[in-house]
């Protein structure tokens, strides 16, 4: 009887949790960091732009993270010709959908779409893309912990090696690959951080002008407030 | 009282600017009107922090409407996928946030300015309860104001499938499908809605027509309305008695002063004050916490991928906690359709508040301990249906109170409140009112 109590009570408890049993690691955040964003953008167009489309992104924004348009010409666009060109795949949607089975998602907002109660889109991200490990079950022997029987392959395993799912539920690194941890680590903040910069490249212009209408705003309320004030004085 | 456009015409003093308001106002009531409705319409001198809500409604229909008016200029419409694979209004709206000028700083206005003109009304009809400003003579005032609730309810339900986002796309969906539990006609009324079997392109131009033309026009005509009643009767105030009882010389009420400039000026005060408040969510945190622009939405719609949790926005939350409590079916018809008519009868059994209301005071300030009690008890099951609204149903309290039970509660109490007020508003204690306001 006092089993039955005590699972009557766990049980709303156990079904909450099984839906938000992943910890998420905190994604550096490196925004206005452009050492760190242009790295991240220079793995973002080797390692992801292969396959997903950043199509609401043109290639001479970048040129706001500190590069000339010659520099960005030179080492960052591959399959584009005009600088003010949308940061899109040679391969058509419906091709890649009868490819892969679905079409891998446009990652232009990915960083915004992927916040959740659990935590920040670039939480999320650091912690997905640094969980992939070996899984003979799967199609593509890749499974991901944060995103379960996820589709993709683990495209940086040449970077950060194999890692293996041991008995405790923990991974493990099993080979290393050609960057330390730490390196690995620092790759992927810079490419979470340049995906979070790319998914609102005007986000700290906006918080800076904020504070500029914020002040604005605060001298407009004495005005108002002693405008008011005066028109009160003989109202009893 | 005279009706407010029976001012007298101006009489011009011979300069060239006399002469023409003069000619202007031969022809047209401009004198009239300004008078009737700013300078010579005598408000009570009493207004406090809650009657800042009702001019601020009016700045955030401002604002929705001007920045409204320069989305569309670069909005899409279509549903249809470009050449990326993603649908054309998705992606009008992420060039407007890109690369149109300033389109970013538009857009956050228009999608806070939803929210905010939700919770400065939710804070308009929570004054109108407890100063009793829907009380005779003022019932037709209270019933327009329900009826701009409901179209403003419309106008954001069809506004939000714009950006055509997962959310939009199956909050949409689902809402019109509880228009296939109505029996019989059900079925054909909800393909009617949508203009096709599940919502698409038909679907998104429609409500987007919706939006910008036929809804706002009928807002704007009820607001006019509600204005005209309240210019008409005159404006309660916090102490719920009438200023026209006591008049001086020249008929003007004692407690009473020029709306313009003493509450011009005034309402300046809260508009830049709200001001910031709105700037600070444009600016540092136009997400809302999720609750604003859910995160779901900056997916783009996918008829085939159905999001595990689908909530409506905040602001419908209440009343969609209303729709949910209703699980058992009645007369063998669905559950469901009774949900639809829970949530309808949750805001329509507003406009019969000044009815069941018998109170013989109108201000929470000489009403008794019943009132009193009651009224905070409504506000905490609002916002906890509000919140239930946003969580799954499975949601538990604390991981063990189950909050389905819990909301079906809180409904029962929303519906108790309003129905058994005639007979706990005559029982209640009261102070007597005093002869004229207090400062």
């Amino acid at each position: 009887m006092k089993k039955l109590l005590a699972a009557l009570l766990f049980a709303p408890a156990l079904a909450l949790a099984s839906g938000a049993a992943i910890h998420l690691d905190r994604a550096p955040n490196v925004q206005g960091d452009n050492a760190a964003l242009q790295s991240g953008a220079r793995t973002f167009v080797n390692y992801c732009l292969n396959c997903h489309g950043a199509s609401f992104a043109r290639y001479s924004r970048l040129t706001e993270l500190g590069l000339t348009e010659q520099q960005v010409r030179d080492n960052l666009m591959f399959t584009a010709e005009k600088i003010g060109e949308t940061m899109r795949v040679a391969a058509r949607p419906d091709e890649q959908k009868r490819w892969f089975g679905a079409a891998p998602p446009d990652l232009t907002l990915i960083a915004r779409a992927r916040s959740s109660a659990d935590g920040s889109g670039a939480d999320w991200l650091y912690t997905y893309l640094r969980s992939f490990y070996v899984d003979d079950k799967r199609p593509t022997g890749w499974n991901n912990v944060v995103f379960e029987n996820v589709g993709m392959p683990h495209v940086l395993w040449q970077l950060q090696g194999v890692q293996v799912m041991n008995k405790d539920h923990k991974l493990e690194l099993m080979a290393p690959g050609s960057l330390s941890a730490a390196e690995y680590d620092k790759l992927i903040g810079d490419l979470v951080g340049f995906m979070v910069w790319l998914a609102e490249p005007h986000a700290g212009f906006r918080q800076n002008l904020g504070f500029g209408v914020l002040a604005f705003l605060v001298v407009l309320f004495g005005f108002a407030y002693a405008l008011k004030k005066a028109y009160w004085k003989d109202v009893k | 009282m005279a009706s407010n456009t029976n001012f007298e015409k101006y009489k011009s003093d011979g300069s060239l600017q006399g002469n023409l308001i003069e000619w202007f106002d031969a022809r047209f009531p401009a004198t009239s009107m300004w008078r009737g409705h700013l300078s010579e319409y005598y408000a009570p001198k009493n207004f406090n922090f809650w009657y800042f809500f009702g001019s601020l409604a009016m700045l955030v229909l401002v604002i929705q409407i001007v920045t409204g008016i320069f989305l569309v200029m670069h909005y899409k419409p279509d549903a249809s996928l470009n050449e990326n694979g993603i649908p054309v209004a998705f992606a009008s709206v992420e060039y407007i946030m890109r690369d149109v000028n300033w389109g970013w700083l538009i857009r956050y206005m228009h999608s806070t300015g939803a929210s905010a003109f939700f919770i400065v009304v939710y804070l308009h009809m929570f004054r109108g309860l407890l100063y009793g400003s829907y009380r005779q003579p003022r019932e037709l005032i209270w019933v327009f104001g329900t009826l701009i609730f409901l179209c403003l309810m419309a106008e954001a339900f069809m506004g939000y499938l714009l950006p055509w986002g997962q959310m939009s796309f199956w909050g949409a969906q689902v809402i019109v499908n509880l228009f296939s539990a109505i029996p019989l006609i059900g079925e054909p009324l909800s393909i009617w809605i949508r203009g096709d079997f599940v919502v698409g392109d038909a679907t998104l131009n429609r409500f987007f027509s919706f939006h910008v033309i036929a809804v706002p026009l009928v807002l704007l005509g009820l607001i006019a309305a509600h204005i005209l009643a309240l210019h008409e009767v005159g404006s309660n105030n916090p102490d719920g008695v009438e200023i026209k009882k006591r008049k001086d010389v020249h008929g003007n009420p004692l407690d009473g002063i020029p709306f313009h400039p003493y509450y011009t000026v005034k309402d300046i005060v809260g508009v830049v004050v709200f001001l910031m408040v709105f700037s600070i969510i444009v600016f540092f945190a136009p997400e809302g916490g999720g609750y604003f622009l859910e995160y779901n939405n900056f997916l783009p719609a996918d008829p085939l991928k159905t999001p595990p949790h689908i909530a409506p926005v905040w602001y419908f939350t209440p009343y969609y906690s209303l729709l949910r409590a209703m699980v058992w079916p009645l007369f063998g018809i669905d559950a469901k359709f009774w949900g639809v008519v829970l949530m309808g009868a949750g805001v329509v059994i507003l406009a019969f508040l000044p009815w069941l209301d018998r109170s013989p005071v109108k201000s929470i300030r000489y009403r008794g301990p019943i009132f009193k009690t009651l009224l905070t008890l409504f506000v905490i099951s609002f916002v906890l249906l509000g919140f239930l609204g946003t969580q799954p149903p499975s949601y538990a309290f604390f991981g063990v109170i189950p909050g389905a039970p819990v909301a079906q509660i809180l409904t029962a109490y929303y519906f108790l409140f309003f129905l058994t007020m005639p007979w706990w508003s005559k029982i209640d204690k009261y102070e007597p009112e005093p002869d004229r306001v207090t400062m």
